[in-house]
């Protein structure tokens, strides 16, 4: 019944049996499709467009946008300079505890934010067993942007890891013996040919492990506290502004939405290609 | 839910059977749990939004307004009052609204959702909550500026100015003639005792009735009563038919909450008389 309605209006569905799929899939997709898209439209119906500039150009509003890209750009760079030994190592090595350290490190993707949080708290908080010593050392982590930082890694690195271990796997090692065999030690092969060739998996880690870290709310809100310009990120900000200034905290989030739509366009295209 | 409160007006089983079966049988779907559970006991649903400091204080009075008034379930929604009035404004079921903020209750008073004039029935009293014993020695406001006589640097927190215990503690600082030096504005009255019972805070501005419902993970320091540091407690009623068994249920309960047994409990836990 649901085939025949969808293959009434002609052309306007093109999808037929000889693609294989079955055509009442199309019925739960678009379902799904306007379940994940209905909401943001209706965000962008509540928006007040003709104060849109004003709105997100406010000093508050900048500042929270300004510490957002500061702070992702940071976590960013230190998923990649963390993430990209951690994957190689997971993807190559072949001991039995693998299994578990790749347990261990993707916790945090499955893990509720507000969980990391306290984690975090504890661990690097005043009273924390590498709080107390930073302390002692005069580095105070709790409310300062860099504990900020800290927990954008720790939800955004599993992610790259996650994704760029993916791509080493589908790769595969063959490239890699030919130029051990002609005589390429370790280092120059992991520069030279590992790396390069899953470069498009490696830019949608890092894509990823952005927009993660830039979307944090939960550890942060947690571990971090909340002060603008120091520690309230855009997120924050809008979960603020929409107790008192509801169409402050709308256009913040559509341009979260926009920044998130430009990221997923990137993220996915090389790893649609591969 | 049109067949839900169709089945609370009901008022013979008969005619209840005959809704559930009509309902049944036109596939409206009723869940098994809300529809026949409710026709058995023939109760009333009143849900009540109550600002977050309430809830320790309206969860004793509603076991004990349930034992009183056998035929109504009190449903407690507890949450920030400005969270909750922008639930109510937006069409979020509620037949009683308790805010901790007259400035909260306007919003819903000029959606004209009110079904009557808010009635003061607590007030609260802004306190300085800091660790067991107090170990920084703070005996007021005083302590908190920015510019200290002693210069003890103390990491303070406090709810943004935006949410209701940030407006008092805002309006209590300015009257007091010091700048607050906060490290983080946190989201709501928890988040403050959660920084401060961790330790990664050493003062937090909250409620008296916070300290109090904490227990001794926390001591109070209480700050003299005047307009600055209190804030008045309003309830409204959301609904008024007067065939309506919620509509009578959300009276019943204001004037419980307002009378003797209500003010013994608000007075036990610290609140102030309106």
């Amino acid at each position: 019944m649901s085939s025949r309605l969808l293959e009434r209006p002609p052309g306007r569905v093109a999808v037929d049996g000889r693609t294989g799929i079955p055509i009442w899939l199309l019925l739960p997709a678009v379902a799904g499709v306007l379940l994940l898209t209905v909401p943001l439209a209706a965000l962008a119906w509540r928006a007040d467009w003709a104060n849109f500039l004003p709105l997100v150009t406010s000093d508050s509003a900048l500042a929270a946008l300004r510490l957002s890209l500061v702070t992702a750009g940071v976590s960013t760079l230190l998923c990649v300079a963390a993430g990209i030994p951690l994957a190689v190592v997971l993807a190559r090595s072949t001991g039995r505890g693998m299994r578990i350290v790749r347990a261990l490190v993707l916790i945090p993707l499955v893990l509720p934010p507000v969980v990391s949080g306290l984690a975090l708290l504890y661990a690097f908080g005043r009273r924390g067993p590498l709080g107390e010593h930073l302390g002692t050392l005069g580095i105070q982590v709790a409310f300062s942007t860099a504990a900020v930082v800290l927990a954008q890694v720790f939800v955004s690195l599993p992610f790259f890891v996650l994704t760029l271990e993916g791509a080493l796997r589908t790769h595969g090692i063959r490239f890699d013996r030919v130029a051990a065999t002609l005589g390429a030690s370790p280092t120059v092969i992991l520069a030279r040919v590992t790396l390069p060739l899953v470069l498009p998996g490696l830019v949608t880690a890092t894509v990823l492990a952005f927009a993660r870290a830039l979307g944090e709310f939960g550890a942060t809100l947690t571990f971090a506290g909340n002060l603008s310009g120091v520690t309230r990120t855009l997120p924050l900000e809008i979960y603020l502004q929409r107790e008192s200034d509801a169409p402050a905290a709308v256009a913040l989030s559509l341009v979260l939405v926009a920044a998130a739509l430009c990221l997923a366009l990137t993220a996915y295209r090389p790893a649609a290609r591969s | 839910m049109p067949p839900t409160s169709a089945l609370f007006e009901a008022t013979s089983r008969r005619a209840i059977g005959t809704a559930v079966a009509a309902a049944v049988a036109l596939g409206t779907g009723l869940s098994g749990c809300s529809g026949p559970a409710a026709a058995e006991s023939r109760g009333v649903l009143l849900t009540v939004s109550a600002a977050a400091s309430l809830g320790t204080a309206f969860t004793d009075l509603a076991a004990e307004f349930e034992r009183t008034h056998p035929r109504v379930d009190v449903a407690l929604n507890v949450g920030g009052s400005s969270e909750l009035a922008a639930q109510i404004v937006e069409g979020a079921p509620a037949d009683v609204f308790a805010a901790a903020s007259d400035a909260t209750m306007t919003t819903v008073v000029d959606a004209g959702l009110a079904a009557s004039e808010p009635r003061t029935f607590a007030r609260n009293t802004l306190a300085i909550a800091v660790a067991p014993g107090n170990p920084h020695g703070v005996d007021g406001l005083a302590d908190l500026s920015d510019h200290s006589p002693d210069d003890r640097s103390l990491t303070v927190v406090a709810c943004a100015p935006a949410v209701p215990c940030g407006a008092v503690a805002t309006t209590a600082a300015s009257a007091a003639g010091i700048s607050l030096a906060l490290a983080s504005e946190e989201l709501s009255v928890t988040d403050v005792l959660a920084k401060v019972i961790s330790g990664e805070a050493d003062a937090g501005l909250v409620y008296r009735t916070d300290i109090a419902a904490a227990g001794d993970v926390v001591d109070g320091v209480w700050l003299p009563q005047s307009d600055a540091t209190t804030t008045a407690y309003p309830i409204v009623a959301l609904t008024a038919e007067a065939d309506d068994p919620a509509s009578r249920a959300a009276a019943q309960w204001i004037d419980f909450v307002t009378g003797p047994t209500g003010q013994a409990t608000l007075h036990r836990l610290e609140f102030g008389a309106p």
